[in-house]
């Protein structure tokens, strides 16, 4: 096969990689990107995307199940629901196969070649791709390595079987009985919630002392709350140990040290991501590492001359919105801009029931830097459109310096309060101070006005509360 | 009996205080309605305060140089009949006449300006206190300057700005910002470009048009208007001589490396100041005061010798009193202090006057050659130029010589040349024999 020379090769089409090429390829940039899979990495194919359209479904299919358990407040009368998991995935596939295409539409529309196969450097300069009708070398001047994460195993646990990552649980086609989900973080409530809706029994255990443990315990209260509403009980401080002799059966530490043994006819493994540094010859290159992670500079620049990296790869925060800025930015370094990664927030949602939302420092973060700090707490409570949406749990906190109001961070939790990052992320992003918040008008009636009251609150000026 | 507060007048648009400058009246004078009280400076104008009333001056509340903030007390009048001031029906007073007018600034021909009636709050014991209404002043706009972050805080600026600052190279810690919090907006990075540019680019030479309005203010002014007096009434004469300073030089440093641990380290000015007292014995009308109105020299027993000196703010000249009652230890350590003083600002008037004569000496920086403007209204003032050493033709040979310049000034109406000259020579044969200065002839 004859060997392809370019300016950027771009190894990895996740989010990162995949905007990364695009960009260049729109700069001009003579570019080639090589992944195994389908374009969109993780994110578009067995992350973000069918989760969220799974975590629909069930939200759709419980809230019909709600309005036919007799009588309710809203008066509407429905019969019991029924699900075919297996059309819901079929159609969360559609969507999944639509962006693919999207992505592919993207690429080629920006010269970008993509060559699918597994990418191996041979050097810094080199890299060679199986690909299905053979060996590949693509040669480049510069080279981006997006390889991204992959779930974490758990030695006594491996995958296989009852066994499954988020993967497969993604790929499920009927609703399992009992399903035990090890580790409370964003991706095991996510997922084990949406299950839970569809109509399994679902058991949470974590290792630490309470859910979401990077959130404060004030911000995840009413997931708690809702996670005990849906009948889902959360073990904390609970370690697996491993299945049972007999096969689905997992056995459990509890806090108290008792042993306990869960019957289960799947188990989500969900204790975390592991950046993908093994299987393209990271070997062959030196690189300097920060942990299990590539260690970039400021421009995403790694140890070695030419060879950038970005996303998951290169450490936490893991989400797509960070690949993705860091791809756009690298291609533009790439193209001879002047750019530096200068960004004051990378958002972060939890699609839990309801959803988390943060940007920025946390109030305990924030008083970690030194400076005094003021808080301004709003409650969904007193917000008239979280009334009429039945959907009055959760806040919208903001964190200002008390010297200048400069925000500092913005923290909610809420339903729907994921499409509230906009404005948070805006407002953090711009250097907004309390006072531009709570001087915006906010549209009424919308769960939005919540961000305004808790800039004014946090002046002392709240008018609703 | 009554009393009149008169505070310091809101004399112009944004101006939040005043430096008072003159009082043309002091405790105990009395005042007839419309005379000057004071005359205050703001960096626009120098307004004289005149009273509202007949009175007796109670009590000033500031004193000269003071930054007095509008609205502050600034004097008391103690004014008669007003006893019957407690019946509501009394007639109002003047201030109260035209409130309308209060406030309000005439400017007159010479420049200054007169405030027509002096914000004034009429006391009266034995009445509830009366205020003059009056239209409430324009608020004060705060020019804040742009503000700078605190070292190591990320500078605050939305996404656009920082990718502008990126692309144009510009530096954000650098610049300053004119927003909310100190956010730097498009228009401060502009300005930063604009600027930067001129420094950071300088293809070539660059004209610069920029003409900067400095007004002549304070201890500016003080120094500008006794320069032009002394320069336009007095005319000036200087001499210059040449001193062999070898054997002073040679006294001074072992006086210096033998003296007691209280006493101040010498240069040479002790010295000069001694010789000088020296040579006005002999020429007393050297130390005078001429008092050129009258048409008279006040000729003095005492040698006060001022000295000028340097100061952050300006030339000052803090005065060492009697200097012939002085040894030269003495004369070094009050030079000291005063100079000290001076350069603090805590040299009260007493110490910054009283001069009969004046030294002026820049030290290294001394050139060859000055001419001294006389202190007035003094008759002579001796300048020090700098020390050297200079090649000195000794009749045979040439041999190193520390050498030094006195450039003096005499008032020609009072001071022959002659008699300038035999001054100086004085003054140097006995500075290049010390032993002189010390020994009684």
């Amino acid at each position: 096969m004859k060997d392809i020379s370019c300016k950027l090769l771009v190894i990895g089409a996740g989010p990162g990689g995949y905007v990364c090429a695009i960009r260049a390829g729109q700069l001009g940039i003579d570019t080639v990107i090589v992944d195994a899979g389908k374009p969109g990495g993780t994110c578009l194919n067995v992350g973000c995307i069918p989760s969220k359209a799974l975590i629909h479904a069930a939200e759709e299919y419980d809230r019909i199940v709600h309005l036919a358990n007799g009588r309710n407040s809203l008066g509407i009368r429905a019969t019991k629901p029924e699900l075919d998991l297996a059309q819901t995935i079929a159609w969360k596939d559609g969507i999944v196969g639509r962006l693919n295409s999207g992505v592919s539409g993207l690429l080629k529309k920006a010269k970008v070649k993509i060559v699918q196969g597994r990418a191996r450097f041979r050097d810094g300069k080199t890299v060679e791709v199986e690909t299905e009708t053979g060996r590949q070398i693509v040669r480049a001047e510069t080279v981006v390595i997006a390889t991204g994460s992959a779930p974490v195993a758990l030695p006594n646990l491996p995958f296989g079987g009852a066994v499954i990552s988020s993967t497969e649980a993604l790929a499920l086609t009927s609703v399992p009985e009992r399903l035990v989900v090890v580790g409370g973080g964003y991706i095991g409530l996510e997922l084990g919630t949406a299950f839970a809706k569809m109509g399994a029994k679902v058991t949470v255990v974590e290792a630490q002392g309470r859910i979401l443990p990077q959130y404060d315990a004030e911000l995840t209260r009413p997931v708690s709350k809702r996670l005990q509403a849906l009948g889902i009980d959360v073990m904390t401080g609970a370690k697996a140990k491993g299945l049972a002799k007999a096969g689905s059966t997992l056995l459990v530490e509890a806090e108290d040290g008792s042993e306990a043994s869960l019957a289960a006819d799947k188990i989500l493994v969900t204790v975390g991501r592991r950046p993908v540094t093994q299987g393209w010859g990271l070997d062959e290159l030196v690189l300097d590492m920060d942990g299990p992670f590539i260690r970039i500079d400021e421009r995403c620049q790694t140890s070695m001359r030419g060879i950038y990296a970005i996303g998951d790869v290169t450490g936490e925060p893991m989400l797509a919105h960070r690949a993705m800025a860091q791809g756009e930015m690298v291609a533009e370094i790439i193209a001879g801009h002047k750019r530096v990664w200068d960004k004051r927030g990378i958002p972060a949602v939890c699609f839990t029931d309801p959803e988390i939302v943060t940007v920025g420092l946390s109030p305990e973060e924030a008083r970690r830097t030194g400076v005094e700090v003021t808080i301004g707490q709003f409650p969904f409570s007193a917000n008239g459109r979280a009334m009429t949406k039945m959907g009055e749990d959760g806040f919208v906190r903001v964190v200002a310096r008390v010297d200048n109001h400069l925000v500092l961070g913005i923290q909610a939790v809420g339903h729907g309060v994921s499409e509230l990052a906009a404005a948070f992320g805006l407002a953090l992003e711009m250097g907004g101070r309390l006072e531009d918040v709570a001087g915006t008008i906010h549209a009424h009636p919308t769960q939005g006005e919540a961000f305004q009251e808790a800039a004014l609150k946090a002046l002392g000026q709240e008018l609703h509360i | 009996m009554g009393e009149h507060l008169i505070k310091m007048p809101d004399v112009g648009e944004g101006i939040a205080e005043a430096e008072l400058v003159e009082w043309h009246v002091k405790v105990g004078d009395l005042v007839r309605e419309d005379a000057v009280l004071a005359a205050v400076m703001t960096d626009k104008a120098t307004v004289e305060i005149p009273s509202p009333v007949d009175g007796e001056v109670l009590w000033l509340g500031a004193e000269i140089g003071d930054v007095v903030a509008i609205g502050s007390p600034l004097i008391r009048l103690k004014v008669e009949g007003e006893e019957s001031a407690s019946s509501e029906n009394s007639p109002p007073e003047k201030a109260a006449e035209a409130p309308a007018r209060t406030g309000e600034i005439e400017a007159q021909a010479d420049g200054a300006v007169r405030v027509p009636d002096a914000i004034v709050e009429r006391q009266a014991r034995s009445t509830p206190p009366q205020t003059v209404e009056r239209p409430p002043a324009p608020p004060v706009r705060m020019h804040r300057a742009p503000a700078m972050r605190a070292e190591g805080e990320r500078p605050i600026a939305s996404p656009a700005v920082r990718l502008r600052a990126r692309e144009a190279g510009a530096d954000l810690r650098q610049v300053p910002g004119s927003g909310p919090a100190g956010r730097i907006t498009h228009e401060d990075l502009d300005a930063f470009l604009t600027h930067g540019r001129q420094v950071s680019k300088a293809p070539g030479l660059v004209q610069n048009t920029a003409v900067e309005h400095i007004k002549v203010i304070g201890l500016r002014r003080k120094i500008a208007e006794k320069m032009a007096l002394a320069k336009s009434r007095i005319p000036h004469i200087t001499y210059v001589e040449e001193v062999d300073v070898t054997a002073l030089e040679d006294l001074r440093s072992s006086l210096n490396a033998n003296r007691r641990s209280d006493r101040p380290k010498l240069t040479l000015l002790p010295f000069l100041m001694r010789a000088m007292v020296k040579a006005i014995a002999e020429q007393p009308h050297l130390n005078a005061v001429y008092d050129d109105d009258a048409g008279i020299v006040h000729q003095h027993g005492g040698v006060h010798i001022g000295i000028a000196t340097q100061t952050g703010s300006g030339l000052m000249v803090p005065v060492v009193k009697h200097t012939e009652a002085r040894d030269l230890w003495d004369c070094a350590a009050e030079l000291n202090r005063l100079a000290e003083a001076a350069k603090s600002g805590l040299a009260s008037r007493e110490e910054l006057s009283g001069s009969t004569i004046t030294i002026t000496s820049l030290g290294a920086m001394g050139g060859i050659v000055t001419t001294p403007v006389i202190n007035y209204p003094e008759v002579a003032i001796v300048g020090v130029n700098k020390m050297v050493v200079r090649p000195v033709w000794d009749g045979s040979t040439f041999i190193p010589r520390k050498m030094m310049n006195l450039s003096s000034s005499f008032d020609h109406r009072i001071i022959d040349g002659w008699d300038a000259a035999v001054f100086v020579q004085r003054i140097k044969a006995l500075l290049e024999t010390p032993a002189m200065i010390f020994v009684e002839t």
